[in-house]
């Protein structure tokens, strides 16, 4: 039996947050429909997880922030995310719902270059957001979360290169939910035209230990032909926060998508990482990192979905869990018929820090093709004996061998962000969350 | 140059209740170098684990001091901060730690909390150990010991000794899977070591060659886990030339191996 929950707002709601946001009607429409939707559909069900107990419905939809002068000066909470003595040249910081800070250069405004708030997009650039918002990569009946997702947005950034435009510095935003009781149903579109390239690296911070809210978010990444989206991620909301993380990305012919993504939720979080590989000899290196603790329970699909010839999908999981935790990770690759000489490669590893919490990889393969490669491993262990001893036979002690081992391990997707700034904060974050 | 004592006196040694060492007893000094010789499956690694401290295996009797310390009450590390220090037949491989992180890490871990070796003293150290050793710089970047070969593994212990200075090391077969050249290599800076230094040394082997290169002051045999012969380098020589026939013949004993099951 399913259980549907009714959605604390209605329709006159909608309509007039809509209005606020002085959106167009097709957006409104969009809205309303979600709505519609949220009240009939169930929600997913993330392979061995249970979320039907999860608050989904249970928090303060609106809230405002302040704007910040500098990024000289930014507020303490904020600090380990900006370089100060290398301000980022192009940012987008959200505070709450509200634009808190935007730059983008000079020289990327002149190549035709859109990185600003979904907002404004949607009034800037109304028939690029249309296109893309909630057509090809997700869509708005797919199950409750993102039929509430489309009702309900009220963030997220839109990022736009134009063809042939090869974007060398990262765009970076930061997610800021300052208001310990809002929720956050943020949608992030990069769409990259063909044969342009961009890097992308966006961090949610919420702070709310015992106020109890949730995240919706949708990230749809677009790579036309020949293009290349390295996009990175950093998540932290704070342990009141049940997360519903869906990120995907649609590769056309040659095109690349890389991410690397830091999922540090301290609450339950579902998160879903799919890659469409559409064109032929597309390709996506879709690598995770997550640290668990405490009593929260998490489920991380990644999943690649080949379709054109000469597709390429590999997938890297890695999760450390600690205190009282429940990780499940599941790992697919889908190769569709016709998808010939595609190779997808899933690897999930989980180390246990503790004998308390639950693990558990799955890598799983759909195969309707003859002419394919494809590969699994999957492994959940303890920290190795002989690794240690040999670490502490050099003087290293163990809490140090244990940190040195557990960096070790998570590095392959740590290292794979793109600014420097950010990785040192996942290692903080990984360093707090071990001990 | 201070004067160290590691004192083994009748160690017994157990692997899951299989007793492999039966009553080892030796003593080394600082500028000391022993060679520990043997066939293979007479307990010569096991000597040098359990000094160490390797988790799997029980001391069962006897004793480890080193400078009137008891080694025994140590863990691993605190072992290796006071002095000892043991070049691994199989070091672990571990992925995503390079080389030159855990070196670092190594020897920050004997130094004070504020006073850790700064990064250009450390790099130059590294460097000037790296090519002694005849090391390709970018070993420091990998990951440490993993796809290396395994005279890679080998130079790479060997580098762990030059950096840490130990006050007591035990080679343990450190001559296997070198060719000729590299065991010269090594061997020169085992020397270097002995020389700069006062290194004590515990060299684990059963092929003479190694100690063509470094000078043995004492030999000892070891079969049946036990110490039944000891010597100067004489000792050695006439092992490359004899084997270890004469001594068994000698002693009366026909199986030299200890703990393997029948």
């Amino acid at each position: 039996m399913t259980t549907l929950t009714q959605v604390p707002f209605d329709n006159k709601y909608i309509e007039q947050f809509s209005k606020e946001h002085n959106e167009p009607k097709w957006m409104t429409t969009l809205r309303l429909e979600g709505l519609e939707l949220a009240n009939s559909l169930a929600l997913p069900k993330p392979d061995k997880t249970n979320i039907n107990r999860w608050n989904f419905t249970q928090f303060k939809h609106s809230a405002k922030g302040e704007a910040i002068a500098s990024l000289k000066d930014v507020p303490e909470q904020l600090k380990d995310f900006v370089d100060e003595n290398n301000v980022p040249e192009n940012i987008v910081i959200l505070r709450n719902q509200s634009v808190a800070y935007s730059a983008l250069s000079k020289e990327l405004q002149d190549k035709g270059v859109v990185f600003t708030d979904i907002f404004t997009a949607i009034k800037e650039h109304e028939e690029l957001v249309k296109k893309y918002y909630l057509t090809d990569a997700v869509t708005k009946d797919e199950h409750n979360l993102t039929a509430l997702h489309a009702a309900l947005m009220n963030g997220g950034v839109f990022v736009y290169i134009p063809k042939n435009v090869q974007i060398d510095v990262p765009l970076q935003t930061l997610f800021w939910q300052e208001d310990n009781e809002a929720a956050l149903f943020n949608h992030v579109i990069v769409v990259a035209e063909e044969n342009s390239s961009v890097t992308y690296v966006e961090n949610y911070i919420s702070h709310n230990d015992s106020e109890e809210t949730v995240s919706n978010i949708i990230a749809e990444v677009f790579a036309h032909d020949h293009a290349k989206v390295s996009f990175g991620a950093v998540d932290h909301f704070a342990s009141g926060t049940t997360s519903y993380i869906n990120r995907r990305g649609v590769a056309y012919n040659n095109a690349t998508i890389d991410w690397a993504l830091g999922q540090m939720n301290e609450g339950h979080t579902v998160s879903e990482n799919v890659t469409y590989l559409e064109g032929n000899g597309s390709n996506v290196n879709a690598r995770t990192v997550t640290v668990g603790r405490g009593k929260q329970t998490q489920n991380f699909t990644a999943k690649t979905v080949h379709v054109g010839l000469d597709t390429d999908g590999q997938i890297l999981q890695r999760g450390v869990l600690n205190g009282r935790t429940t990780a499940i990770f599941n790992a697919i690759g889908e190769i569709d018929n016709g998808a010939t000489r595609a190779n997808a490669e899933q690897e999930s590893r989980v180390l246990m820090l503790s004998g308390e919490a639950r693990g558990d990889a799955n890598p799983i393969l759909l195969i309707d093709e003859d002419d394919v490669t494809a590969g699994h491993a999957a492994s959940v262990g303890r920290i190795d004996d002989m690794q240690l001893y040999y670490l502490q036979s050099r003087g290293i002690s163990k809490e140090e061998a244990e940190r040195l081992i557990i960096h070790g391990f998570l590095a392959p997707v740590v290292n794979e962000l793109p600014i420097e700034t950010i990785k040192n904060q996942l290692s903080q974050l990984i360093e707090g969350k071990v001990k | 140059m201070s004067e160290n004592t590691l004192e083994i006196k009748d160690l017994h040694v157990s692997i899951e209740g299989n007793e492999i060492l039966k009553g080892i007893t030796l003593t080394i000094k600082s500028g000391e170098f022993h060679a520990v010789m043997g066939p293979n499956g007479t307990g010569k690694s096991t000597l040098a684990a359990a000094i160490m401290g390797h988790p799997k295996f029980e001391i069962t009797k006897g004793s480890i001091v080193l400078n009137g310390e008891d080694v025994l009450d140590m863990e691993v590390d605190e072992r290796a901060r006071a002095g000892l220090f043991l070049a691994m037949q199989y070091p672990s491989e571990i992925s995503g730690v390079t080389t030159s992180d855990f070196l670092r890490s190594s020897i920050n871990a004997r130094r004070e909390e504020g006073d850790e070796i700064s990064l250009m003293k450390f790099i130059k150290e590294m460097d000037g150990a790296l090519d002694e050793l005849e090391i390709d710089k970018n070993m420091a970047q990998r990951y440490l010991n993993e796809g290396f070969s395994g005279g890679e593994k080998k130079r790479n212990e060997i580098l762990q000794l030059m950096l840490l200075k130990p006050a007591i090391a035990i080679l343990d077969e450190i001559d296997s899977g070198l060719d000729i050249d590299a065991l010269k290599i090594v061997s020169d800076a085992v020397n270097k070591v002995r020389e700069e230094t006062g290194l004590g040394c515990l060299i684990i082997t059963h092929y003479q060659r190694l100690l063509n290169y470094i000078k043995p002051d004492f030999v000892h045999v070891i079969m049946q886990g036990r110490v039944v012969k000891s010597g100067g380098a004489e000792l050695a020589e006439k092992l490359e030339k004899e084997g270890y026939e004469w001594i068994k013949e000698e002693l009366g004993i026909e199986d030299e191996t200890v703990g393997q099951k029948a």
